[in-house]
Parts: C-alpha cells; sequence; structure tokens
C-alpha cells in the first residue's frame, strides 16, 4: 500500500474545491482510505491520519472513527504520535465512559512519564476533558506534581487541580497541603495558576474561605511589588508588569474581602494604591482599573474608595474605547442599586450613551437608564427614554416599552402624565408592547374617572391618524365603547373639545372591523364597542345591522359574539342596558397575579365578569358543611360547582382563564354563548314562582327547560330588594338532594340594589335524571346596612312542570 | 429552535464555575472555522449549532462596535485580527478587558512562532496553533503569563518531536526533497523557497547538531513542514 498524502497536501487538495460537493467528495475519498489504513493497522501513518481527521473534523466532517486511534497514538512511544493523540483526544472525545477507561491508564502513565513534555500534554488533556471518572482516579497523581520543584509542571498541575476541583468539588481537601507554598513562587506561571487555584477553593467552600483570609497580607504584598517593580520585560505588557497576575491576584482579593472587615480593612491601601497609580492610556491598565473597582464595591470598603471607584466608572464613560464605555456601563448598572447617588452623578453622560451606534453600548445605557429613573428626575428621563424609543432598532422597542411602562407605573407625576406616556408608546411602538399592556392601559384609564372625557378623546383622534398599531386600537376601541358618549358631548376640559357625531364614531369603528390592517383581536374589541355603544348612542339601529352583518362573518370568533349580541337585541333587550353598563372601577388586587392582569379583560361582557368584588365570605368551606347539615345527613351532599363554595374566587377563576388574551376571549364568548344557548332553548309556559320573601329581599325563579336534555331544568333567580339601602356581598347558595345534580353558575352582580331598582340574577342548573320533584334548599347571606345577614330557606313548592 | 434542546443547552452551559473561558473560537471572514477550543463538555452537535449561530452574529456586526456581545447567558469577547476572527466566551463576571488581553497575547505567540503569523499559516499548520494555545492556556485559564516561557516550551517539545523523524535518515532525506518543492509551491515566495533549499543543503552536508543553530526563523520554516 502506498504511503498516504501528506497532511499539508490533503489541506490544499481540499482548498481547491471549488464546490461543496466537491470537497465533499474528496474528503469521502480521503476518510475511505484513513479507515482502511485504520483497519490495517498501520502504525507508521496512524499520526498523519488523525491529523488529516482533525481537519476534516474542523470543516464539520465526521470524525468519530478517529477516537480509538487517537487512544493508540496517546500509547505509542513517539513524541509526535502523542502530541497528535492528545489533540485528537480533545478534539474528538467527549465524556463517554468506554474510551475514558482506557484513556485514565494512559494518562497515568504519562503523568509519570519521564520528559516534562509528556507530562505536560497528559496534564492539559485532564485539565480539559477529564470527566469525573477520570478526575477521582488521578487527582493523586496531579496532587504529586502540584508538589514538584519544577515549575512547568506545578502551573499545568495547578490549573489541573482546578478542572478536578471543578468536576469532583469533594476532592477539593486533598489539595490543601499542597496549596502551602504556593505563594512564596517567584515564577509567575506558577504564581497565576495558585491564584487561580486559591480563588476556586474559596469559591466552592466557605471552609476554604475563611482558611485562606489570612492569606491577604501576603497577596497584597506580592501585588505591591508588580506595581511598583520597575520594567521587567518578561512580563511587561505596554508598560504594566502582568496584569494577568495582577487581575487574578485582585479577584481573589474580591472574594476574600467579601463580608469581611479585617480582610477588607487589610487592602483597602493597595485597591487605591492600584486604582490611582495604573497607567490607564492602554486597554491592559483599563482591564486592571475594571477588575479594582469590581473589588472595591464588592468588599466591605471605605466610602471614599467606593466614590473613587465610581469616578473611575466615570472617566470610563467619557473614554473613546467602546470597550471601556461597555465594561463601564455593565458595572455601573451592578452598583446602582448600593451606591444609587453616586451613579445618578453620571447621568447625563449614561443618558448620551443611549445614542452611541453599537447596540451593546445602546442596551447597557438603557437598561441603566432605566435603572436610574427616580421620581425627581422621571419626566426628563422619560423624554430622553422616550425619544431613543423613537429612533431605536426594532430589538429594543419591547424592552424598551416595558420599562418605560414600569418607571411609569412606578414614578408617574400625575395621572394624566400616565396616560400620555402609555400613549405616546402605544403610538411610536405600539406593535412591540407585549400582550398585557393593552389590558393595564385599559385599567389604569378606568381607573381614572376624572380622565375618562380627555382620554376618550385622545385615542378617538389617534386612530383618525393612525389604525395600524394594534394595542393602541385595541384600547382605542375599548375607551370608544365605553366612553362613547362622553366622547360626542365633547365635554373634555383638558383639551379642546373635539364635535364628533355619533356616525362618524361608528365609521371608524366600523372602519377597523373591515381594515385589514386589523387583527382577529382589535376586530372583536370593536366589535364589542359598537355592541356597547347600542345604548349610549341614539342610532341602535345602525348597530343592529352592522351586528346582524357579522353574525355570518368567517371568522369563527367574531361570528360567535355577532351572534351573541343579536340574541341581546333580540330576545334580551330588556337585560341589554344592564348588561352594556359601563364597567365599575377596577382595584388592583394585592398580589400581583395573574387576575390583576386579566380584570381588564372584562371588556367582552360585562355582565359575566362583572363579579369582581369578592364577597367576604369567611369559610366558604364550612358554609357548604351549614347548607349539607341543614338538608339533613349524608344523603344531601352539597354540589360542587364554583360560586357557592368558592364566592370568592368564581369570578378570578374565570378571570384567569383569559390570562392569555386570545384564549381569553374565544373562552368569553364560548362562555356567552353556553348561557344563551341554555336561555334560547327555553320552552316557555312553566310559571315563575317566588321562593324567598323575606326582610326586603325577594327570590323569583324563573324556569326553562334545556332543549337537547330534558332532564336538566335551567333555574334563573332573580333577586330584588325593596328595602331603602343596598344589599351589598350578596351570596346564594343552593343544595339539592343527592339524586339531583346542581351547578350555579356565576351572579350578574353581588350587590341587591335598593328600591327594586335592578336584580341580580343567576343561572342554576338542575339535572334530575330520575324526574323526582325538585327540592332545595338556599342559604343567603348579603350585609345590609352594615350587618350581616344569614338566612336558609327551604323551597319545596317548584311548579311540576320544572321537574317532571 | 426546538426549545428544550436549547434550554437544555443553556443548563449545560451554566453548570460550569463562575470564572472560566469557555470555548475559543477561531473562524475567517466567510465564517471558515480555524480552530475550536471548548473547556466545557458539550455533544458535537451542540458545539456546531454554537459555531454557526455565534459566527454568524459576529460576522454581522460592524466594524466600530464593540468587542463585547451578550450571548444566551455568555459573554462573547472578540477581535479581528487581518481576516481572522478570535472569539472568546466567557461567564458573566468575567473581565472582559483581560480577556481581550488573553485573546491579544495569543496573537502575539502565533506571530512570534510562525514569524509574522497569516491565515494560511494557521490552515495549514492548524495543529501547531493549537499546540500554542494549550501551552498558554489550560482548561479555559492561562498558565503562562511570559511569552519567552511558553515559546520556549513550544520550541522544546518541537525539537522533541523533531528527534524522532531525524532518525531515520534515508526516508527523512526522501521526505525533504519532496518538501523543499511543495513549499515552494505553497507559499509561492522565492524567499522562502530559498530558504528551505539552503536548509536543505545544509542538512544533506551537515548533522543534526549544526543546524540545530541555524538561523531561528529559517528553522523554524523547516520545523513546521518536517513531521506530518
Amino acid at each position: 500500500m502506498p504511503a498516504p498524502i501528506r497532511l499539508r497536501e490533503l489541506i490544499r487538495t481540499i482548498r481547491t474545491a471549488r464546490t461543496q460537493a466537491e470537497e465533499r467528495e474528496m474528503i469521502q475519498k480521503e476518510c475511505a482510505a484513513i479507515r482502511s489504513s485504520f483497519r490495517e493497522e498501520d502504525n507508521t501513518y496512524r499520526c498523519r491520519n488523525v491529523a488529516k481527521l482533525l481537519y476534516m473534523h474542523m470543516l464539520g466532517y465526521p470524525a468519530h472513527f478517529g477516537q480509538l486511534e487517537c487512544l493508540k497514538l496517546i500509547a505509542s512511544q513517539k513524541f509526535t504520535d502523542k502530541r497528535i493523540g492528545y489533540l485528537g483526544a480533545m478534539l474528538l472525545l467527549d465524556e463517554r465512559q468506554d474510551v475514558h477507561l482506557l484513556m485514565t491508564n494512559c494518562i497515568k502513565n504519562d503523568l509519570n512519564h519521564s520528559t516534562q513534555y509528556v507530562q505536560g500534554l497528559a496534564l492539559c488533556t485532564l485539565g480539559c476533558m477529564g470527566s469525573s471518572e477520570m478526575c477521582r482516579d488521578l487527582a493523586g497523581e496531579v496532587e504529586k506534581l502540584l508538589k514538584t520543584s519544577n515549575s512547568y509542571l506545578r502551573k499545568k498541575a495547578a490549573l489541573c487541580a482546578v478542572h478536578v476541583i471543578r468536576k469532583v468539588p469533594e476532592l477539593m481537601e486533598m489539595f490543601l497541603p499542597a496549596t502551602k507554598n504556593l505563594l512564596s513562587e517567584k515564577n509567575h506561571g506558577v504564581l497565576h495558576t495558585s491564584v487561580v487555584l486559591l480563588t476556586e477553593m474559596c469559591e466552592r467552600s466557605p471552609d476554604m474561605l475563611a482558611h485562606f483570609r489570612k492569606l491577604v497580607p501576603q497577596l497584597v504584598r506580592i501585588l505591591k511589588n508588580l506595581i511598583m517593580s520597575g520594567y521587567s520585560p518578561e512580563h511587561d505588557v505596554s508598560g504594566i508588569s502582568d496584569p494577568f497576575l495582577q487581575v487574578r491576584i485582585l479577584r481573589l482579593l474580591r472574594i476574600l474581602g467579601k463580608g469581611d472587615d479585617d480582610s477588607s480593612e487589610a487592602m483597602n491601601d493597595i485597591l487605591a494604591q492600584v486604582a490611582t497609580n495604573t497607567e490607564t492610556s492602554k486597554n491592559v491598565g483599563n482591564a486592571i482599573l475594571y477588575e479594582t473597582v469590581l473589588t472595591i464595591m464588592d468588599i466591605k470598603s471605605e466610602s471614599g474608595l467606593r466614590v473613587l471607584a465610581i469616578n473611575i466608572l466615570g472617566r470610563f464613560l467619557l473614554n473613546n474605547d467602546k470597550n471601556i464605555r461597555y465594561v463601564a456601563l455593565t458595572s455601573l448598572l451592578k452598583t446602582v442599586q448600593t451606591d444609587h447617588n453616586a451613579v445618578q452623578r453620571h447621568r447625563s453622560t449614561i443618558v448620551d450613551c443611549l445614542k452611541d451606534l453599537d447596540v451593546s453600548i445602546k442596551r447597557r445605557a438603557m437598561e441603566l437608564s432605566f435603572a436610574l429613573v427616580n421620581g425627581n428626575n422621571i419626566r426628563g428621563m422619560m423624554k430622553e427614554l422616550l425619544y431613543f424609543l423613537d429612533s431605536c432598532d426594532p430589538e429594543f422597542k419591547a424592552d424598551c416599552a416595558s420599562g418605560v411602562f414600569l418607571a411609569a407605573e412606578k414614578y408617574a407625576p400625575s395621572k394624566r402624565w400616565h396616560i400620555d406616556t402609555i400613549m405616546r408608546v402605544l403610538t411610536t411602538a405600539g406593535s412591540y408592547v407585549r400582550d398585557d399592556s393593552v389590558p393595564n392601559l385599559i385599567q389604569l384609564i378606568t381607573n381614572s374617572v376624572e380622565m375618562h372625557a380627555y382620554t376618550v378623546q385622545r385615542l378617538y383622534k389617534a386612530l383618525l391618524d393612525d389604525i395600524s398599531q394594534q394595542p393602541l386600537v385595541q384600547v382605542a376601541s375599548w375607551c370608544i365603547g365605553e366612553y362613547g358618549d362622553l366622547l360626542i358631548s365633547g365635554q373634555c376640559e383638558e383639551e379642546e373639545p373635539i364635535q364628533v357625531t355619533e356616525d362618524e364614531v361608528l365609521d371608524v369603528l366600523e372602519g377597523l372591523l373591515v381594515s385589514n390592517l386589523s387583527s382577529p383581536v382589535t376586530r372583536g374589541y370593536s366589535l364589542t364597542a359598537i355592541m356597547k355603544l347600542s345604548t349610549r348612542f341614539s342610532s341602535v339601529n345602525r348597530i343592529k345591522k352592522v351586528v346582524s352583518i357579522y353574525g355570518s362573518s368567517i371568522d369563527v370568533e367574531l361570528q360567535q359574539r355577532a351572534v351573541e349580541y343579536n340574541a341581546l337585541f333580540k330576545k334580551y333587550d330588556h337585560m341589554r342596558p344592564a348588561l352594556l353598563e359601563r364597567m365599575p372601577i377596577m382595584e388592583k388586587t394585592a398580589s400581583n397575579g395573574p387576575t390583576e392582569i386579566v380584570q381588564t379583560n372584562g371588556e367582552a361582557e360585562p355582565s359575566v365578569v362583572e363579579p369582581k368584588h369578592p364577597p367576604p365570605v369567611g369559610q366558604p368551606a364550612s358554609q357548604g358543611n351549614d347548607l349539607l347539615d341543614l338538608l339533613g345527613g349524608n344523603d344531601v351532599p352539597v354540589i360542587p360547582t364554583t360560586m357557592p363554595t368558592k364566592p370568592a374566587s368564581a369570578g378570578g377563576e374565570l378571570l384567569d382563564l383569559l390570562g392569555d388574551l386570545s384564549l381569553g376571549l374565544s373562552l368569553m364568548a364560548f362562555y356567552l354563548f353556553d348561557l344563551f344557548k341554555t336561555v334560547n332553548f327555553l320552552s316557555t309556559g312553566i310559571p315563575p314562582m317566588t321562593a324567598y320573601n323575606k326582610n326586603g329581599l325577594k327570590i323569583d325563579f324563573t324556569f326553562e327547560r334545556a332543549n337537547p336534555n330534558p332532564n336538566v331544568a335551567v333555574i334563573t333567580i332573580h333577586a330584588s330588594n325593596s328595602t331603602e339601602a343596598d344589599m351589598t356581598d350578596f351570596v346564594f347558595q343552593a343544595a339539592v338532594p343527592k339524586t339531583f345534580q346542581l351547578q350555579l353558575l356565576s351572579p350578574s352582580s353581588n350587590v341587591v340594589p335598593a328600591l327594586n331598582q335592578g336584580t341580580v340574577t343567576q343561572v342554576i342548573r338542575v339535572l334530575n335524571q330520575q324526574k323526582q320533584q325538585l327540592r332545595m334548599r338556599i342559604k343567603l347571606t348579603y350585609i345590609h346596612k352594615g350587618s350581616a345577614v344569614q338566612d336558609l330557606a327551604e323551597v319545596n313548592n317548584f311548579p311540576p312542570q320544572s321537574w317532571q | 429552535m426546538n426549545l428544550p434542546r436549547m434550554l437544555l443547552l443553556l443548563l449545560t452551559i451554566s453548570i460550569t464555575s463562575s470564572f472560566q473561558m469557555q470555548f475559543m473560537l477561531l473562524f475567517s471572514r466567510q465564517g471558515k472555522l480555524r480552530l475550536q477550543k471548548w473547556y466545557v463538555p458539550l455533544s458535537d452537535k451542540e458545539k456546531k449549532k454554537i459555531t454557526r449561530e455565534l459566527v454568524q452574529t459576529v460576522l454581522a456586526r460592524k466594524p466600530k462596535m464593540c468587542s463585547f456581545l451578550e450571548w444566551r447567558d455568555l459573554k462573547i469577547v472578540y477581535k479581528r485580527y487581518a481576516s481572522l476572527y478570535f472569539c472568546c466566551a466567557i461567564e458573566d463576571q468575567d473581565n472582559e478587558l483581560i480577556t481581550l488581553e488573553i485573546i491579544h497575547r495569543y496573537v502575539e505567540l502565533l506571530d512570534k512562532y510562525f514569524g509574522s503569523v497569516c491565515e494560511l499559516d494557521i490552515i495549514f499548520n492548524f495543529e501547531k496553533a493549537y499546540f500554542i494555545l494549550d501551552e498558554f492556556l489550560l482548561g479555559g485559564e492561562a498558565q503562562e503569563t511570559s511569552k519567552k516561557n511558553v515559546l520556549k516550551a513550544i520550541e522544546q517539545a518541537d525539537l522533541l518531536q523533531e528527534d524522532t523523524k531525524v532518525s531515520f535518515s534515508p526516508s527523512f532525506l526522501m521526505v525533504w526533497s519532496r518538501n523543499a518543492a511543495e513549499v515552494r509551491d505553497s507559499c509561492g515566495g522565492s524567499e522562502q523557497a530559498s530558504w528551505v533549499k539552503t536548509a536543505f543543503l545544509l542538512l544533506v552536508s551537515t548533522e543534526r547538531k549544526f543546524w540545530i543553530t541555524l538561523n531561528k526563523d529559517m528553522l523554524r520554516k523547516i520545523k513546521m513542514q518536517a513531521p506530518l
């Protein structure tokens, strides 16, 4: 067999390939040759073949079949073979066990080799890719080499020990005796790697940290020698003596001084010295200064020193070198929490960095700017940040927008400013804001009662300008739906009122429905807004028409909604004003749970989501038990429904589901549809009945029978209140005997208005498989004139049609 | 992107300790990988993925941008030297500026070793580039802060390697005669070719002891071509 072609020749040949396919073909051919050579156990050219394989591997071709050959090379006596073998092992082998067992033995032999370069190769490989098993097996050898006087091996052994500790932390103790004399070493390589080793041990174990604290004076001395000693050509880097070692020592000092007064005290002087004496014209000097600053900020340093550190960073900010500016921003961001005022002094420089051309710097500057916003500077800072938002790359917009939202929420000087700011974000970066910003803004608007007219007018104007920013359009639709009457009446005090007619407003909303810029969600918002306007505007016929047109929309979501609204017009017109009433002010829940965000999703149908004032029912569970007792023993369980057992969270749960907006909408629609269906299929003719009438509270039942399942009776309760005071926190609960199944849907409200001015409705569905006579126990709790009232009643006089 | 896979990848990267270089990549302006050194255990597939992604990101950056970028939970420090990008991944608390110095030191070492290094030197002698890197960094940390010591170690190890070759003299000379032509072809420069020629003549006419005392640069050019 002829000698295989040489490595350089192969590289040259491959480089002549003009296409990828040509290259692949060459490589396949060569691989075949290499494979057959491997099969023949050709020792002379194995080294060359593996080297070629490594080149192909770098080009991205598979080379795993060379793994075992690497091991054979390592086991060879020739240095060239070993060198390539170890290189191949580092490149080709992963942490597979079977290979590692073989390798452990080879490395073990080589660690005890008589030539230091062979030992060096073994150490290097172990320190680069040794698995934890290998580390366990070879730690003893590494420890031995760490104690030799040969600095070439010692430095490698120290870093190898670092790797061993990273892989198997419990082996750390083993290296403790060897660390004793490490710092007295003159050789910088050994010194540097020793500091790395000590750092690793201190980071991993508090005991070690405490143990090595005594080294602080020694480290300080080494550092001092470095900065005081004159020029030494061997370690000089543009006028600075061994910056690598200096940085490492500073880092170890940081770890040793952290949270320890004595150590911090001991290093104060040297840190000040480094901070003032280091030449800053070159990157190296700044690298050391940067590390010094980090150390000063991390340990318990004197306040003067901290100011010095922040000022160094301030100087960095003005540096021409972008890299230096970048690290300055990064480290200021780290210190902004602890030294807020010191950082605040560099605010204008930081804000200037927003205009930097470099994205990395811009991002840092943006984060830092948001960190610096407070009540005093919010107006100015926000101006800069909004300007930044206008001009920045798309990748920043989402983060910047949410940063503005957060800052505005925290420090807004006035509600109007807050609303203006958010609207500004929505108009400039609307398509980048997160989904939850729409409900958040809606909530904010709802809660600022005095701003309603102003807001709706601004939003209406914004809508006239641009309907492409979906979140803005959604908020605007919602507001126009809610406050359309304010828009028409033009009673805005804040601004020149605009004159619009109902038709104009409806034109705009209908425009949204047909515009192809609108997303399906936006269309939903718009349709609902139009529907709401039916109670606020006089042009009901026009609205009816629109709603009925969309009853045949191809968008199922929209269609469903339109059908529901249509039903509302046709069959439940009397309920429409109540259902479409203005949303109550939404309270922020204490917990920042998802409900807080989604409460504002109530735009779809107020009647369903309104019960968001949780009735203060103490222990719902025990109440259920009361009822259970009432109905006599275990044959009458309380039917698990959402409402009676967990009245407080029924609304919340529903709202929880709405966390995701689109999902929420469809659920809401589904829910509504379900409700209407049950209502629609009623077979009239069952006479209503009065179930309860006491203390001015009257509860009437009306009946329907669900068509698909005649066994289900749908009972709607209507609670009315003839007294002169509202009944609040009204909760209706019901229980039926075991043979029935009962489902209570959410009530329309938990307040029964005084003087029969309105009713609370709630739907109960009873499944009566055996068509038995219906019996029900009801429990009523409410607060009337400040005192809690609780009453129980049994309802036996159901009309026979309702259960037969 | 397959999310679970990516999460897994992030996990593997982030479980390693706090200060450590994770990997170093050298690639050309055309995006060709020239050297890769991984200090964290990752599968081949992950390595390829990371490489592809990073090469794209770094190449897309404009020349005036800063040398750092945040990528996943790592910091990438890169610097371009002529047609080659040197790119290191370090961790959050690491000092970016000193990493730049480490890159620079490696470039200086390559430059000293090859004598005004160019991309072609690294392509054709990639194993040497690895040897130098392994003599400078170990497990992602610098093991030697003196340039001189690194180069000395490499040269001495190279000599060890030559020893084995010199021992079979006749075929070695055969190899050399072919080699001279190769070098002339690949380098093209008349100067380097004549170096090799001289070296070759010297080699034929003298014994090994003598050529150790040869002009160092010349020697280096010869050594580079010798073993593989």
